[in-house]
């Protein structure tokens, strides 16, 4: 944090939404290559919860729950099919293509909303079942309970493997890892965008959970970058600003 | 967490259990902000509203839900204080707290050893940190309403957030 000084009391302010103008313009540049502030940062909105947590104790109304039980009905949410839900359990790949796509499809529609304003509406009310398909498509593959399998060839021990699906326009990664080798104590695994020039970027630290398997979804990333390859090296738990041990994993783009 | 996958799956009973654990926190946040119970009321039911559309918002892997409503019904709170759109989507809202928070008693504990901590902070600091927080005042804000120069607003709130970090040290 030494190095960062001139940033902490700005973090402070930027976490609690009171950082304006050229200030936060140039803290939040800094952020987008500085890892050890964004890890600050994130402590600093724990803190903060803290602070939220200092006003307990009043009791809302009780007709405050049936306006909200009113308003959820009147909102039924649709209910995932229970066979579509076990596909998507059991084959983590073909999910990420599909939230890919759902995005993707998104951004194809949201310029149809530009050209067209006279299917403004019924686009828009489109875009939102979109979207909400890939948040819940997002929300299986990030959730901590569900089955992730992975396939090879019969008579082949599992190898690790990791599968990154990146949008630069929208700086957005999707990060999928199985079959992960347990790592010692105080280590943590970094995963890197290669850029096309320049040096590797943060893009994340995960531990691998009991079965091996970990996900890291829409690291903070500079935006706009184009990618060569992504790569995972093994780094102190606090993760690296550059990599510090050779590279374990590697992939380049298609 | 079960009971988010329960509202994933569009289970109302589920957001009913919810609320009844959570809407307090909600609610003294957004009243302590707002001082107007029909405001804090409209925030809850906002707070709420956005969960059910999109629990997925939740990142139950980043911590407990408790201090995460907190810190969006006092972001939502202090949009409507200051009448401007919300300025942040309730998914880029992380929260990891350091205590654990899931049962009742330990966030009772937890909420008891902020308080005291607030408490034990020198009266500048305290304030200024308050003012941040639960009014959403900007630095320059605090500075013209204190009279105190720019640099030592902001070192106190900073000072104040670390001071609460260090009690669950």
């Amino acid at each position: 944090m030494s190095a960062h000084q001139q940033f902490a009391d700005d973090l402070a302010l930027y976490a609690l939404g009171a950082l304006q103008g050229d200030e936060r313009a140039a803290l939040e540049k800094h952020l987008e290559t500085c890892a050890d502030c964004r890890r600050e940062l994130d402590q600093l909105r724990g803190d903060m919860a803290l602070m939220a947590m200092s006003a307990a104790g009043p009791k809302p109304p009780q007709r405050s729950k049936q306006r909200l039980m009113s308003a959820i009905a009147k909102e039924p949410r649709h209910r995932a099919e229970p066979q579509r839900r076990g596909w998507l359990g059991w084959i983590p790949w073909v999910i990420t293509a599909a939230a890919a796509f759902a995005v993707g499809s998104l951004l194809l529609q949201n310029s149809q909303l530009e050209e067209d304003l006279a299917e403004a509406k019924s686009q828009l009310s489109s875009s939102q079942t979109e979207l909400q398909k890939a948040k819940e498509v997002v929300a299986t593959l990030t959730a901590s309970d569900a089955m992730r399998v992975t396939l090879v060839a019969a008579k082949t021990p599992p190898q690790p493997q990791g599968k990154a699906i990146y949008l630069k326009d929208r700086s957005s990664l999707i990060f999928l890892a199985n079959n992960m080798p347990v790592l010692p104590a105080q280590k943590v695994y970094e995963l890197w965008l290669i850029p096309k020039t320049g040096n590797p970027i943060p893009a994340g630290v995960f531990k691998p959970d009991a079965h091996g398997s970990a996900t890291v979804v829409n690291p903070p990333l500079p935006a706009g970058v184009e990618a060569k390859a992504f790569a995972i090296t093994v780094e102190p738990e606090s993760g690296s600003a550059a990599p510090t041990s050779p590279v374990l994993m590697v992939g380049a783009g298609e | 967490m079960e009971v988010v996958s329960a509202i994933r799956s569009g289970d109302e009973s589920a957001m009913a259990h919810l609320y009844d654990k959570y809407s307090s926190i909600v609610y003294s946040v957004a009243l302590r902000v707002l001082a107007d119970t029909g405001a804090a009321e409209d925030v809850l039911q906002e707070v709420f509203m956005q969960l059910w559309r999109n629990p997925g918002a939740f990142d139950a892997s980043r911590g407990n839900i408790a201090p995460w409503l907190a810190v969006i019904a006092r972001n939502r709170a202090i949009d409507s204080l200051r009448r401007r759109q919300p300025e942040t989507d309730i998914e880029d809202v992380i929260v990891s707290v350091e205590p654990d928070m899931a049962g009742d008693a330990e966030r009772s504990r937890a909420m008891e050893k902020v308080r005291s901590a607030l408490g034990s902070m020198p009266a500048p600091q305290r304030s200024a940190l308050e003012m941040a927080y639960f009014e959403g005042l900007t630095h320059t804000e605090i500075a013209e309403k204190t009279g105190e120069p720019l640099g030592t607003v902001k070192t106190r709130i900073r000072a104040g957030l670390m001071a609460l970090r260090k009690v669950f040290a």
